[in-house]
């Protein structure tokens, strides 16, 4: 049997090269990970399972009362629909106004990088040192309501607290929350840039050729922009979607800076309600509820992304 | 690209969106450098009759300590979490074995995990290992939560190394190691500063894991800048100034590596 063991050498000298090695200096990482994300969230669901709602542990078993409790609630209910009319409006202005602005700058502009640099500057800012600015320029009774007053316009901002259409569902008012437009303009400020870099990298991609191309068929400007374009765009389009939308399902920091839950919980969201509950309330099963509601809206798009990503490759 | 719309409106729209992209900036410094008397509601956007440094002076003196915790924060998470996320990459991306994919899949969803999901139980084991209320508690954190996005990054850089360079290294005699130090690292030295801008900007900004695991000596200029703000006694041009502090270092980095930080942001997004 002198080959057999020959083999098992062979064998156990390959498995210390290379490939093995790479699993080995991985193993802490996927160890790592596998406790701080996957088994701490296993355990924020138990605690979201729990009776846990005071300063001590008490991890008895209630099923999904708190669920039920923070569905119908009006706080949480005004926190959905806050989130629904955040993320649509939010990413329909970083992609729309992102995606202009890169046209725009292809255009054989002097000063791009200027330009450019201009746009993405706030990307390096932080969303607190945004909300502060905002926070200003949006006071109801100052900066951009000066210029405005002299037209005869005096918004409320983020104190406004109408809902429009406001359709009463369930214990609140549906609709857009108008107290919100004054956080979108700031979100808005801010992320701007990370659409217009990515559509700035897209357009670098699309041959030559074909841009000329879609321009050679007579077709209206216009036309053959949408019609050529943007669909060779669409991959860049959909990374951009889902990475701002975890951005705003997500979003905390300027909200908190900025105008807070807001009256009437006009500009509430859920990571606010999550974390004044939790660690300003100790009521834990109630946080760790609206913390594993949070990550199943958001893994509910990253999953199946992801997924798709990977059959592409 | 063939011209959309006429040069001279382009040049109007796009000034046009500049001046609202600066504008606030443009209220930042010019309220800072005002003194108390002269800030009002109703004179926000004039300038300041004289520049006036007190209002800095009074920030600094209370984000000073703050600033230094963001500093002993950020500085040794990002290189922590450069080295380790480089070693992954280059695991992941180089040396496949069987399930890399998977487990770049299982490392990677880390990354849009809400934080939310695991602050609770991350409270109780900081605490448990004594590191609550402590900077070395968050550098732990950024760490870890760090390792998706570096991976990533760094693992999308490497893709574009020549599988062929690695091989003739190997066969060289060159093993896993060798090859790592010898041609992968000053090959990436772009990759470390891209890798390394996005990491300390990230760090710097962050917001949540700064309030809830540190308390009040220990706060990093965010949390300290937000308490500053959201207090009813602080004047606001020393808010402003206290903004302008605590984005400086990132506004530094963007303004000397801008290209960088942009090439970041490009590798940043997920190519599964």
């Amino acid at each position: 049997m002198p080959t057999n063991q020959v083999r098992k050498k062979k064998s156990a000298r390959k498995f210390l090269k290379g490939n093995n090695i790479s699993f080995i200096v991985v193993l802490p990482s996927i160890f790592i990970i596998s406790i701080f994300v996957y088994v701490f969230i296993g355990w924020t669901g138990y605690v979201s399972l729990s009776n846990w709602n005071s300063l001590a542990p008490d991890l008895s078993f209630v099923g999904l009362e708190n669920f039920k409790q923070l569905f119908t609630s009006f706080r949480f209910q005004s926190d959905i629909r806050n989130m629904i009319f955040f993320s649509l409006l939010f990413i329909f202005g970083v992609v729309g106004l992102g995606l202009f602005l890169a046209v725009l700058l292809e255009q054989n502009i002097k000063g791009k990088w200027l330009f450019r640099n201009i746009f993405l500057f706030p990307m390096a800012m932080s969303f607190v040192v945004t909300g502060v600015a905002w926070r200003w320029i949006l006071n109801p009774e100052s900066g951009v309501n000066l210029f405005l007053q002299k037209f005869g316009f005096s918004p409320g901002w983020y104190t406004d607290t109408t809902i429009v259409p406001g359709w009463k569902v369930f214990d609140i008012e549906f609709g857009l929350p108008i107290g919100l437009i004054a956080v979108l303009i700031a979100a808005i400020w801010q992320m701007t840039g990370f659409s217009l870099a990515m559509y700035l990298a897209g357009l670098a991609g699309i041959p030559e050729e074909i841009k000329e191309a879609a321009y050679m068929d007579g077709a209206n400007k216009f036309q053959a922009f949408f019609r050529v374009i943007l669909p060779q765009l669409k991959p860049i389009t959909f990374g951009v979607i889902l990475l701002m939308l975890q951005v705003s399902l997500k979003i905390f920091d300027l909200v908190y800076t900025m105008t807070g839950s807001g009256p009437n919980f006009v500009t509430d969201m859920p990571a606010i309600y999550m974390y004044e509950t939790t660690f300003k309330g100790n009521f834990y099963a109630e946080g760790a509820s609206i913390a594993i509601i949070m990550l199943m809206m958001i893994m509910i798009f990253v999953i199946p992304y992801i997924m798709r990503q990977k059959e592409e490759h | 690209m063939p011209k959309l719309l006429s040069k001279s409106i382009i040049y109007f729209i796009l000034i046009f969106f500049s001046l609202i992209f600066l504008m606030p900036f443009y209220v930042l410094f010019v309220t800072s450098f005002k003194s108390f008397e002269e800030v009002s509601f109703l004179t926000m956007w004039n300038l300041p009759s004289s520049i006036n440094f007190s209002s800095f002076s009074h920030a600094l003196n209370q984000l000073l300590p703050n600033l230094w915790n963001s500093i002993k924060m950020a500085v040794p998470s990002t290189i922590i979490s450069c080295l380790l996320g480089s070693i992954n990459g280059y695991a992941l991306s180089k040396w496949r074995f069987k399930g890399s994919e998977w487990i770049f899949t299982f490392i990677l969803l880390g990354m849009f995990i809400p934080f939310q999901s695991i602050l609770i139980p991350l409270i109780r084991v900081i605490d448990t290992i004594g590191l609550y209320n402590t900077i070395p508690g968050l550098i732990l954190v950024h760490v870890i939560y760090g390792l998706p996005i570096t991976t990533l990054m760094f693992r999308n850089f490497y893709v574009t190394i020549p599988q062929s360079m690695i091989e003739s290294a190997q066969v060289d005699g060159a093993g896993f190691f060798k090859i790592y130090r010898s041609m992968i690292v000053p090959l990436s030295i772009t990759g470390f500063v891209v890798v390394g801008i996005w990491q300390f900007t990230n760090i710097w900004n962050e917001f949540l894991f700064a309030i809830v695991i540190t308390g009040h000596s220990q706060h990093p200029v965010m949390v300290a800048l937000q308490n500053l703000a959201g207090s009813q006694v602080v004047e606001w041009n020393v808010q402003m100034a206290g903004a302008i502090l605590a984005a400086i270092p990132t506004l530094i980095v963007y303004l000397f590596a801008g290209r960088y930080f942009i090439k970041g942001l490009l590798a940043g997004s997920v190519k599964g």
